[in-house]
């Protein structure tokens, strides 16, 4: 064999040998030490409503009620077997489309004034899956959400107050609020008020 | 969305204290391990194994020979890994790969460039995902660290051809840099809230009633690599603006931490290995400038952008806000990583005209692993060659001559990527049937092509994503300007390494133009500013700039 095919040959050697290391020995320590370490992290930071799985606490879910918070709208129609941005350019018209056909179905849905919607409302999020919203955008949904769970707005802000991750050490990322976690903590206040 | 200068400053801060705490340390022992002679037992038996002769000393075309072998077979297993995916385990019931789609991944991830033509959660599954790409992740960065060590032997060794083992380099950046750190690092991953597990969940009543998977998979141990190497390639289509990939603003700055840690090591490793630690920390100067300056112009583009108080807009994540997401953005376009944690096509005109800018800027402030540093010192040369015109004398590199045969090498390696980017762009817009690729009307549509010939030329691979590079024609020409945008450059680089280690050093005298100092990083800096201003200027005039102007 020439000196070409040799070389072939020892690459071809190499990537397999290198693949068992790094392409089964690490991820299955990682997976050990995450199991070992953080489980409920490393298997998807499930909530649980009486106690069953109902989703993750990262993940924003479909909302159809009224007496939920929604998410931002979503590319992938909040299906967490894809994630996407809309992919839409700044100035691109059917994003300008799209952001006005929020606005009014938000309008109408929380009985405000369109000019009034935080942006956050309007505009898709970049996994498709976020579930977090501003404070502003929770404030304004607050009204409705009493009205439908009749638990009254002075506990639904409570719930809201304990369902915001503010800025991490006080400066890292932003106040948000997380839908998912809140509107589990809804259901709960509902079941066992 | 405001932005919190506050907020942003103290980001960079920690940045900069950790790096900078960090880079001396971890370049003494990159140049250890570059240099020692010892093998580890598991290096060793790999050796064996694959019929690897660890102490023959490489000539520089050996070297070349047996990176391009490693990387055409590695190219050729990933191809053929895709298309047998429905036959082979670990498929979570996905079938073959679209042959163009197999060829443009593979090419894309031996490249390190991650150019994903593919949304991972419907056309990869565990299988092709762990034991074929994250293991190109880090073969890829190896390879970068490889070329640049070989590069630096070359300007060291003298009255010599050899530059040092390919084989050996390769196995110590994977094994003894990039594995031990991604093992840490996915950890920290894993407790900020990165799953890592065998499988999704189905949840059949969520909280509010609907039906929803939550996915799953490796996916910690495959994030860690693909933002510590420089490469990009989400786990999920999402990329890191996925809840599972980057959960929250903590996890979102140990991930810029990542990008960042080798390529801005890299310098003092250089400095070590030549001997000279002023060598090192000049370069350093030069990146860091261009990454600070950048990233506050990106944070500043942003925060124009429409929103009011802490909501965000079209593509971007709430929880990291203005600040993380300029932060990411940055540092991802500046080196070869692609990773984004919003969409960039959504961003406003200037932020996306920036974030092509950082990329044309050739990755070199810090850059990708390894790729960064040799770029640098590529332009370092053509530096040092103006340099020398100006005072009228014979251009030196560290005592090796810069003539006539490397200027060429050096000339030639300027010309690969813009010939790369102008030429690909330039054909796809004037095809209509392939322009197409690109929905978006007037000047968002160019960029939307010129950000992808961009990013695949210089080995980047974020997108503006709204184009559709599936196809056959466009996935082939991308294809082609990942293949080109890797390998020509590193050929250019291992000749140049090969022609500095033939000469003998020549003693520093008065009249030598000094590699070092505020005088020569001014210099340095200028260059790279100019070579990429008159080579892009005109394209990104009809691009992003137009867009801005239109508005």
């Amino acid at each position: 064999m020439n000196a070409y095919g040799r070389q072939l040959l020892t690459a071809l050697r190499f990537l397999l040998c290198t693949t068992l290391i790094l392409g089964l020995a690490y991820p299955a320590l990682v997976f050990g030490l995450g199991q070992l370490i953080a489980p409920a992290q490393a298997n998807g930071s499930l909530v649980s409503v009486d106690g069953k799985a109902a989703g993750s606490s990262l993940l924003a879910q479909p909302v159809t009620g009224e007496e939920f918070f929604y998410p931002r709208p979503s590319a992938v129609q909040w299906d967490a077997a894809g994630s996407s941005p809309s992919n839409l350019g700044p100035n691109q018209p059917s994003l300008i489309e799209a952001m006005t056909t929020n606005k009014a179905e938000v309008a109408t849905r929380e009985n405000v004034v369109p000019g009034s919607i935080p942006i956050d409302a309007l505009t898709a999020s970049g996994s498709g899956l976020d579930p977090d919203i501003s404070l502003a955008n929770a404030r304004m949904q607050l009204p409705r959400v009493a009205k439908a769970t009749g638990l009254g707005e002075a506990t639904v802000n409570e719930l809201i107050r304990e369902n915001t991750n503010n800025a991490v050490l006080g400066f890292l990322g932003q106040p948000s609020v997380n839908t998912t976690t809140l509107n589990a903590a809804l259901l709960q206040a509902r079941t066992n008020p | 969305m405001e932005l919190h200068a506050f907020a942003l400053t103290t980001q960079l801060v920690i940045l900069i204290v950790t790096l900078g705490a960090l880079h001396q340390p971890m370049g003494k022992y990159l140049a250890a391990t570059f240099s020692s002679h010892k093998h580890l037992a598991v290096e060793r038996g790999l050796y064996k194994l694959s019929g690897v002769e660890p102490r023959a000393d490489q000539h520089w075309k050996v070297y070349l020979r047996s990176l391009v072998a490693f990387s055409l077979v590695s190219i050729v297993a990933l191809i053929a890994f895709q298309l047998l995916q429905g036959v082979l385990p670990f498929n979570q019931g996905l079938g073959s790969v679209d042959p163009w789609v197999a060829m443009n991944t593979a090419i894309s991830f031996v490249t390190n460039t991650n150019w994903q033509t593919y949304a991972p959660e419907t056309t990869l599954g565990f299988g092709v995902q762990m034991l074929g790409l994250a293991v190109q992740n880090f073969l890829s960065a190896a390879v970068g660290l490889a070329v640049v060590v070989a590069l630096i032997r070359g300007l060291v060794r003298s009255q010599t051809s050899n530059l040092g083992n390919f084989w050996v380099d390769l196995t110590r950046g994977a094994l003894r840099v990039l594995l031990p750190i991604s093992i840490i690092g996915a950890v920290v991953l894993i407790i900020t809230g990165v799953v890592q597990n065998w499988g999704g969940t189905d949840i059949h009543t969520l909280v509010t009633g609907a039906q929803q998977t939550v996915p799953g998979g490796p996916v910690a141990s495959q994030e860690v690599i693909k933002l510590l190497g420089t490469n990009g390639g989400g786990y999920f289509n999402a990329n890191s603006a996925h809840p599972f990939e980057n959960p929250n603003a903590l996890s979102n700055l140990f991930e810029v931490f990542l990008i960042l840690l080798i390529p801005f090591s890299l310098p003092a490793m250089y400095g070590r290995m030549v001997g000279d630690k002023r060598q090192g920390y000049t370069l350093l100067t030069v990146m860091s400038a261009f990454w600070l300056i950048s990233t506050a112009l990106m944070g500043w583009a942003l925060a124009a952008f429409a929103g009011t108080g802490t909501s965000v807009g079209e593509g971007l994540e709430q929880r990291f806000g203005a600040n993380g997401t300029a932060l990411f953005a940055t540092a991802t376009t500046l080196t070869s990583t692609g990773a984004v944690n919003a969409a960039h096509d959504s961003l406003p005109p200037l932020a996306g005209g920036l974030a092509m800018v950082n990329m044309m800027l050739g990755e070199v402030a810090p850059g990708g692993v390894g790729s960064g540093l040799y770029g640098l010192l590529v332009l370092s040369v053509v530096a040092v060659f103006i340099g020398g015109l100006m005072v009228g004398r014979t251009p030196e590199m560290l005592g090796k001559k810069v003539g006539a045969g490397q200027m060429k090498l050096v000339a030639v390696y300027i010309l690969v990527t813009p010939t790369l980017v102008l030429l690909g762009t330039a054909i796809t817009v004037s095809i209509p049937a392939l322009a197409a690729a690109a929905p978006a009307q007037g000047p968002h549509g160019f960029s939307e092509v010129l950000y992808a010939f961009t990013s695949a030329a210089n080995n980047n691979g974020s997108a503006f994503g709204g184009i559709t590079s599936s196809g056959p024609a466009l996935a082939t020409m991308l294809a082609l300007a990942m293949f080109f945008g890797r390998f020509l450059p590193i050929a250019l680089v291992l000749a140049l390494a090969g022609s500095f280690a033939k000469q003998r050093k020549i003693p520093n005298t008065a009249g030598t133009l000094a590699t070092h100092g505020p005088l020569f990083a001014v210099l340095l800096g200028g260059i790279v500013l100019i070579l990429t201003a008159l080579t892009y200027f005109p394209a990104l005039a009809l691009g992003p700039a137009a867009e801005g102007l239109l508005k």
